[in-house]
């Protein structure tokens, strides 16, 4: 609390000093924009998750380097599947302080239950990143590619094969949907879990057959032996060729496609604010990210989640998401998760 | 005893002045933040956390593993007190506690969590100290089943507690399971019972239902019964440490078996909020003096509370080795290893020697240091009910307030809590027990969750439950715990009638 009431008086003395130089009639340049109290920074998913990992770690960075006067408080709105995060953005029309980090869930949640809110009711402002998706079974299995699990499904009663994932509808059972097109006919069985992690260890566990978790969430139990990568769900391999096992790097993992699986997928990990602010506020957030990127410790976090490290700002953003949307509804169409009327 | 070198080792890493200064700080936030409801160990350890970025590794993770024994510890300040619990496993500590501090006991209360907070922490962590990497596996085995086999015994442990009507427990834990299925249903990805209401998405937080139905609703029952606390006749004294340490020497078992379950629910990872449960229902049903308990009975604050650390501590071990959280705060804590640059993994303990005992090591001081601090403010905690009704019940709506706001940051959760209040308080004059509708509330998602999983691997053939001697054990006893009640009834029925016939 005490922390917090701190944070408050100190904002609250920047806009009186703000205010005074007004007054005075300082010169402050007409273009430059800057936040002029705390910023919000809302995370659409619960605390520990992916998003919150980089959200919490954006704000460390943020704050390590003295990238921005103003401090920033990160807020998890995590109820109905991120909607309550991003109705809240949408509601915020106009207000430059606050920004919004989103996942899969901008396009799965409306799609799916029918919350009125689109990516067009925000502004968006970069892409920082894409997440990867990768195939994993148990290292105790004799599944050595991607090909051999597929031939084992195709051979196998339907619904015999487990996939275990986070959330329902989500990225998740998308790609596990979308591999169903390869598997002739053979449905798996899809059991959704709360978060990557927990999904991992079920699959160490042997409860569940695969996974498609995120590089970061098993990483751990590839190490350790216990987990083995089938394929990477791009088109392209990783670029990152540091051993992480004994053995393997990142970029040692074939692409799905050159093992016979036609499927990919990422997910963004993209910043949007509400709509209705002007350029150059939006320009402020696009030059915040670029220094947060050109810090050591995000090349770090990058490489350790083995993430996809493409970096868009503007009408391109805008152009990939469009393109992202119209995917996602095709895709969650062809598994009939959308919602009435979408 | 490798174990024993490297913890001396981990001693040496933790015992800088630097670090000692870092667990101090660390526990009297903590318990700040325990002591103020909703803000709770996962989100003080949220906000912190951006702060800790730029100290090494080792010492943030005392720093904020010391927040969450403060937390842990703190939980139960208010839950005694004003019969608020500021975390979900500190509920079932209100059922004894709170009517000790009404009976003028408060500060023995007080003393006895804290103490068995203390006990259940040091036997969990001794037990991660010597057993982590054997008991690591164990949480392997631990599918949807298994959950749902944990879920189902805490709550047959803990069916037939109240002493009212069964009916009315029944409807009460019915009407907790219908609030928690409100909100974002995770299998179907669809939203339940929100009614087109955007404030619906999020569901009925537990912490709301929890300030109001047990918070506001005391204070409604208090206005009623002339604005004053009952407690208010209590002593400051000074000794009570000692005394109330002599007498629980004497619940050396429950203390035993509270350990046990704790530290099995912890690893498991059930959870602490199971573990307080299911250790104060088998308390009620194992103790000679179980019918006693709800009136405040010092073996009924034991229990949960040394289960509750017990597994909150244990939660930790499964963080480390496999990267599943525990608990929530674990789950924030596990978000920080991963930004230091650590890969909470089962390799952890191999490469990152050094942090892993550290952190060991911490667990003990900062426990100690913790039990300290929170032992020597015993007598101002217990004043506190000194201070006039007038004064202190505002304060104390306000903290309700501002705790169900904080939660999720929504004005309507303050609402919401108003209206649990307000049915808290219906719920005490016509005598509904509050207990199953919370537990329900609490673990009724959970539950729901881990059944249907369980049941897509199954499609839907209800033997996975006897799949396994691990899950089949579990069921069992539920079973039986269940039934206990009948049998024992028809038991002391057909004893009457057998007296009867012989008179």
């Amino acid at each position: 609390m005490h922390f917090r009431r701190t944070m408050l008086t100190r904002s609250l003395t920047r806009v009186a000093l703000a205010g005074a130089a007004l007054l005075t009639g300082a010169a402050i340049p007409a273009q430059a924009w800057e936040p002029t109290k705390q910023v919000t920074f809302i995370i659409p998913a619960g605390t520990g998750g992916g998003a919150d990992q980089m959200a919490r770690f954006i704000q460390g960075v943020v704050g390590k380097h003295n990238l921005m006067k103003q401090p920033v408080v990160v807020i998890n709105k995590a109820g109905g599947a991120g909607a309550e995060g991003f109705l809240e953005v949408k509601k915020s029309k106009g207000d430059a302080h606050q920004i919004i980090i989103t996942l899969s869930n901008l396009f799965t949640t409306p799609l799916a239950t029918g919350v009125p809110f689109n990516w067009k009711d925000m502004t968006p402002v970069a892409m920082l990143a894409l997440d990867q998706f990768v195939l994993w079974v148990n290292s105790d299995t004799p599944y050595k590619t991607a090909k051999d699990y597929i031939e084992a499904v195709k051979a196998g009663d339907d619904k015999k094969f487990k996939m275990g994932g986070t959330g329902s509808k989500q990225e998740d059972q998308i790609i596990t949907v979308a591999l169903e097109s390869v598997t002739g006919g053979k449905k798996f069985t899809y059991v959704p879990f709360a978060g990557g992690g927990a999904v991992a260890v079920q699959l160490v566990g042997k409860h569940v057959d695969s996974t498609v978790n995120n590089p970061i969430e098993a990483v751990a139990q590839w190490r350790a032996g216990a987990l083995r990568p089938l394929c990477i769900f791009d088109d392209q391999r990783s670029t990152y060729t540091a051993k992480v096992t004994d053995a393997m790097a990142w970029s040692d993992i074939p692409t799905c496609k050159e093992s016979g699986v036609d499927v990919d997928y990422q997910m963004l990990r993209g910043i949007f604010m509400p709509a209705g602010v002007t350029k150059e506020q939006v320009a402020f957030y696009v030059e915040l990210f670029k220094k947060v990127r050109e810090t050591p410790d995000w090349k770090e976090f990058m490489e350790k989640g083995a993430f996809n490290n493409t970096f868009m700002t503007g009408d391109d953003y805008a152009k990939w998401v469009e393109a992202a949307e119209k995917r996602h509804h095709g895709l969650m169409k062809s598994a009939g998760f959308l919602a009435a009327g979408k | 005893m490798e174990e024993v070198a490297s913890l001396m080792q981990g001693f040496g890493i933790a015992l800088t002045p630097y670090n000692l200064a870092l667990m101090f700080v660390g526990i009297v936030l903590g318990v700040i933040i325990g002591v103020l409801p909703g803000l709770g160990g996962a989100n003080g350890v949220a906000i912190l956390l951006p702060l800790t970025f730029t100290m090494p590794p080792t010492s943030a993770i005392i720093m904020l593993s010391c927040i969450y024994w403060g937390a842990l510890f703190g939980g139960a300040i208010t839950s005694i007190l004003f019969n608020i619990p500021g975390e979900p496993w500190s509920v079932a500590t209100t059922f004894d506690g709170h009517p000790m501090a009404r009976n003028g006991r408060a500060d023995e209360a007080l003393t006895a969590a804290f103490t068995s907070s203390f006990v259940g922490a040091l036997v969990a962590v001794i037990v991660i100290t010597f057993l982590a990497p054997v008991i690591a596996r164990f949480a392997l085995q631990f599918g949807p089943a298994e959950f749902f086999s944990v879920f189902f015994l805490t709550f047959a442990s803990f069916v037939g507690m109240g002493r009212g009507s069964a009916v009315k427990t029944i409807a009460a834990m019915a009407l907790g399971f219908a609030l928690a299925a409100v909100g974002m249903d995770g299998v179907t990805g669809q939203l339940r019972m929100t009614f087109g209401y955007d404030q619906l998405l999020n569901g009925f937080d537990f912490l709301i239902a929890v300030i109001g139905l047990f918070g506001i609703g005391e204070i409604l029952s208090s206005m009623e019964s002339g604005l004053k606390f009952q407690g208010s006749h209590a002593k400051l004294r000074l000794r009570i440490v000692l005394t109330t340490w002599k007498k629980l020497l004497a619940y050396w078992t429950t203390s035993v078996r509270s350990c046990l379950i704790g530290c099995w629910m912890g690893i498991t990872p059930g959870g602490a909020t199971p573990a307080s449960f299911m250790s104060y229902g088998l308390a009620k049903r194992i103790s000679p003096r179980g019918a006693n308990f709800g009136k405040g009975e010092i073996e009924g604050v034991v229990a949960p509370e040394t289960a509750a650390h017990a597994a909150g501590t244990s939660a930790l071990l499964p963080m480390l080795t496999l990267g599943i959280p525990g608990s929530p705060t674990a789950a924030v804590l596990l978000g920080g290893l991963l930004i230091w640059g650590l890969q909470p993994g089962p390799l952890l303990f191999v490469e990152q020697k050094d942090f892993v005992w550290g952190l060991i090591a911490s667990m003990y001081l900062g426990n100690i240091v913790g039990l300290i601090v929170v032992l020597t403010c015993v007598p101002f905690f217990a004043a506190i009910l000194r201070v006039p009704f007038s004064i202190i019940a505002p304060v104390i709506l306000v903290i309700c307030a501002i705790g169900a706001y904080t939660v999720n940051n929504n004005m309507f959760d303050v609402w919401m809590m108003l209206v649990f209040g307000v049915a808290g308080y219906v719920f005490n004059k016509l005598h509904y027990p509050l207990a199953p509708l919370v537990l329900a509330i609490v673990l009724g998602d959970k539950a729901e969750e881990s059944f249907r999983q369980s049941m897509l691997l199954s499609q839907g053939n209800l033997s996975i439950f006897w799949a396994n001697p691990l899950v089949a054990t579990i069921m069992s006893l539920g079973v039986l715990m269940l039934l206990w009640p009948l049998v024992s009834a028809l038991r002391a029925r057909s004893a009457r009638s057998r007296s009867a016939t012989a008179a």
